[in-house]
């Protein structure tokens, strides 16, 4: 059986920095003391460390404001590829499978999952990497089918509920000033035209009051 | 197999039109009527959880399972059909209420001239600008004689909007170009998000002339005539792609099921996947499905209505061999042109998460036939719009202006923070026309999770769709630069159709209704030419694709079969026509 494997996040990439919204107001996110291991259910520790790498590069911590490790975009990596989306649950897989034009979409045979596994391999190290070595990598695979992913997945776990394992803090949404699910702007609708209206995130699972089911946890 | 007793009505598909028909049937008959639905049972109080964008928009919740079937598609019948592996140009639905628990919300009428779209053309125009391979024919029923079941619709629903044309009279305000209509909208337009505002104010600066969007997403608190009660619209912008936690956007569940409910004549039998019709002699007989437990059941039924989503329906009748005899079975299949026509990115943020499906402006100058086509490349046209439907961020963030080239990093991250609350679309829906060579039939390789051949689109756009789409970007581009647009990203042109990028769920025809057996499959009351006890309803009966959204048309259609049904047919059973 395979040995289980963590993702150790550590309390200086999670919490304490200073960060900005849109509308320029500072937002400080929560400090941790102490790093959290995280257990993995698809990647291993090596592979986690190299996409978080990459997802990094794509979405940057810097001066305007947190980016992919902050918001445990891997963590949503790791979990949608272990779950449904991963195997392929959501597409059409029966073959015969031919070369198409791309009118007809993807046509491959393999699965996030094997996308994933062989993609990493090609950035293998990468983690290790000075920022300037680790973007000449990803120069490299920038056209190919691995690479379109894994910004795909970054931007949705900087933003997804973080239910999904990402956007921590709702860090993503503070970035961007979206305050996620919300039952009513009845008021608001044509109250603020040409200012942001900024009001705190809520999860969904604060706005419900008890957990959702997410669909990375479906068979 | 097992078989069951007889019903006297059984109706394939829970959706908007299905659940319809049944509603008329069992409260005003005593037929025993089954709704047999491939999908699980919903209510109101199950949307709560939906608003999450990852596992309802992105991994689509609520549609049909992709795994289990799709349609393959190719551009003509010279090319190789390929599946369609993951949902792209649209999206059916699946469950009980159908694609109507997941749709915006926006409410059109037809206007009158699409009901007789070749007659009309050739007076004006004549013969010689019809498109070469063109299939455009007469629908067999007039906006007169649909007028007031459009009207029966609008109060089901409780449609938000402002008349523009009562009874002859223009209004200004409304839509001045739609088809007279009896009586004002059951409710006030929807408040207007900034952006919808925006757009307002420019359209009318120009001249031209905008009104609010019709909404199913009801402006305030409102009670239909069958006495069911549903909440104003909270603009919480979770409407496309989900269901509506407080019930304020009209969906089957909570405007029809509530009085289906109540019904002892109607049983409703979710996860159940029809595969055949049976008819002998001219006949429907049964229908025969996959149960929930996976048991194939045949089911005898007095009448049978195919009420599935559009293509289904084609499809049904293909799998189950239905007399056929002048092939006009799968042709005029045809998908409401749908582009984004100006990608705008304006000064000011847009708090564009605000909003609801159908909150919005549009203007009709350039629809239909209400401007001359004498000098233009192309026929009819379409509105141009802004709809504020609560925008959020997988879907949108990293949409660049084109003064931005970066696609990763620092440099990336810092545009598309910049752009994020600000842009915004403008967009087109566009008619389309019917060809000879836009057709569905089975496909040869590819099978679903039956064992059954998939449906094969042959579809691809031709000139008049180009150079339409090409006109309205040039107006669309215009209508930016007087919101004050900062960028302007035009749409790049339509090119071949791509099956990637959604469009709408617009897509439609293949069981077309018409004046003659020789050019249609149904009759203006969706009766089946050749069983006159077999209906099949929805807009898979639509010659052509008329700009507006069909769901209203849809309805009003299957409101004037029930009528025939209820007065006449069951009385003295045989053709309606």
């Amino acid at each position: 059986m395979k040995r289980r494997q963590f993702l150790t996040v550590s309390a200086a990439t999670v919490g304490g920095a200073l960060v900005y919204t849109l509308d320029r107001r500072p937002y400080v996110v929560s400090a941790q003391d102490k790093p959290v291991r995280v257990p993995l259910r698809f990647f291993t520790e090596a592979e986690a460390l190299d996409v978080a790498a990459a997802a990094a590069r794509i979405l940057p911590n810097d001066e305007a404001g947190p980016g992919a490790n902050e918001a445990g975009v891997v963590i949503y990596i790791d979990r949608q590829l272990a779950g449904p989306y991963g195997r392929d649950r959501y597409r059409y897989t029966q073959g015969p499978f031919e070369n198409g034009i791309p009118e007809q979409g993807y046509q491959g045979k393999a699965t996030p999952r094997e996308i994933y596994r062989e993609g990493v391999r090609k950035i293998a190290g990468i983690a290790k990497l000075a920022a300037a070595e680790q973007d000449a990598t990803l120069k490299q695979i920038e056209t190919t089918s691995f690479f379109t992913l894994v910004k795909t997945h970054t931007i949705e776990g900087m933003f997804c509920d973080p239910m999904h394992g990402g956007n921590i803090d709702m860090i993503g949404w503070q970035l961007i000033g979206f305050p996620g699910p919300r039952m009513t702007y009845f008021e608001e609708v044509d109250s603020h035209y040409g200012n942001p209206f900024r009001p705190k995130p809520q999860s969904l699972r604060q706005i419900v009051g008890r957990p959702v089911k997410a669909s990375e946890d479906e068979a | 197999m097992k078989t069951l007793p007889a019903v006297d009505a059984v109706i394939v598909g829970g959706g908007w039109t299905g659940l319809l028909m049944a509603q008329q049937l069992a409260s005003r008959t005593s037929m025993s009527v089954v709704v047999l639905e491939r999908g699980a049972p919903r209510k109101t109080s199950d949307y709560l959880d939906n608003m999450d964008e990852l596992d309802y928009a992105i991994r689509l919740r609520m549609m049909q399972d992709i795994s289990k079937e799709t349609v393959t598609f190719r551009h003509s019948e010279r090319d190789r059909a390929l599946p369609v592996r993951q949902y792209g140009s649209f999206l059916p639905g699946a469950g009980v209420g159908g694609a109507g628990e997941h749709w915006s919300g926006i409410s059109y009428r037809y206007v009158p001239d699409s009901f007789d779209l070749l007659t009309k053309t050739k007076e004006k125009y004549g013969a010689k600008r019809l498109p070469e391979d063109h299939a455009i024919q007469d629908w067999g029923v007039s906006y007169a004689a649909l007028e007031p079941h459009y009207t029966r619709t609008e109060r089901l629903m409780g449609i938000s909007g402002k008349a523009g044309n009562l009874n002859g009279k223009l209004i200004e305000g409304g839509n001045i170009y739609e088809g007279p209509r009896s009586e004002e909208y059951p409710t006030p337009p929807m408040k207007m998000p900034y952006l919808a505002a925006l757009f307002r104010d420019a359209t009318k600066s120009l001249g031209y002339h905008p009104y609010p969007l019709p909404a199913a997403t009801t402006s305030q608190p409102y009670t239909n005539p069958d006495g069911v009660s549903r909440a104003g619209c909270s603009y919480c912008g979770y409407c496309e792609r989900y269901g509506c936690m407080i019930g304020a956007k009209s969906q089957p569940t909570n405007t029809l099921m509530p009085l289906l409910a109540k019904r002892k004549n109607f049983t409703l039998r979710p996860g159940c996947w029809v595969k055949r019709v049976t008819v002998e002699d001219g006949q429907a007989r049964a229908v025969t499905y996959i149960d929930a437990a996976g048991e194939e059941v045949f089911q005898p039924a007095g009448i049978v209505f195919l009420a599935s989503w559009t293509l289904n329906n084609t499809r049904l009748l293909m799998l189950s061999k239905v007399a056929d005899p002048h092939k006009n079975l799968g042709r005029n299949l045809t998908h409401q042109i749908s582009i984004p026509a100006a990608t705008v990115f304006m000064e000011k943020p847009l708090n564009r998460f605000i909003g609801a499906g159908s909150a919005g402006i549009a203007m009709n100058d350039f629809d239909a036939d209400v401007f001359d086509h004498s000098n233009v490349p192309f026929l009819r046209g379409g509105h141009i719009y802004t709809v504020c439907y609560g925008f959020r961020p997988m879907a949108n963030f990293g949409v660049m202006p084109p003064s931005q080239k970066a696609a990763w990093g620092s440099a990336w991250k810092k545009a598309a923070l910049d752009a994020y609350d600000r842009t915004g679309r403008i967009s087109f829906y566009g008619e389309h026309l019917s060809y000879k060579g836009n057709v569905m039939d089975l496909d040869p390789v590819y099978k679903d999770a039956q064992g059954d051949p998939l449906l094969r689109l042959t579809l691809d756009w031709r000139d008049n769709e180009r150079n339409m789409a090409k006109f309205m970007a040039e107006k669309a581009t215009g209508i930016a630069r007087a919101m004050g647009a900062r960028e302007v990203t035009p749409f790049p042109g339509l090119k071949s159709y791509d099956a990637t990028r959604y469009q709408s769920t617009h897509i439609q025809g293949g069981a077309i209704m018409g004046a003659s057996p020789e050019s249609s499959v149904v009759n203006s009351y969706l009766q089946h030419w050749h069983a006159n006890n077999l209906f099949v309803i929805g807009s898979s009966a639509f010659p052509q694709n008329p700009s507006g959204n069909p769901t209203l048309t849809a309805m009003a259609l299957t409101y004037r079969a029930a009528d025939a049904i209820v007065e006449r047919y069951v009385k003295r059973p045989g053709s309606l026509v």
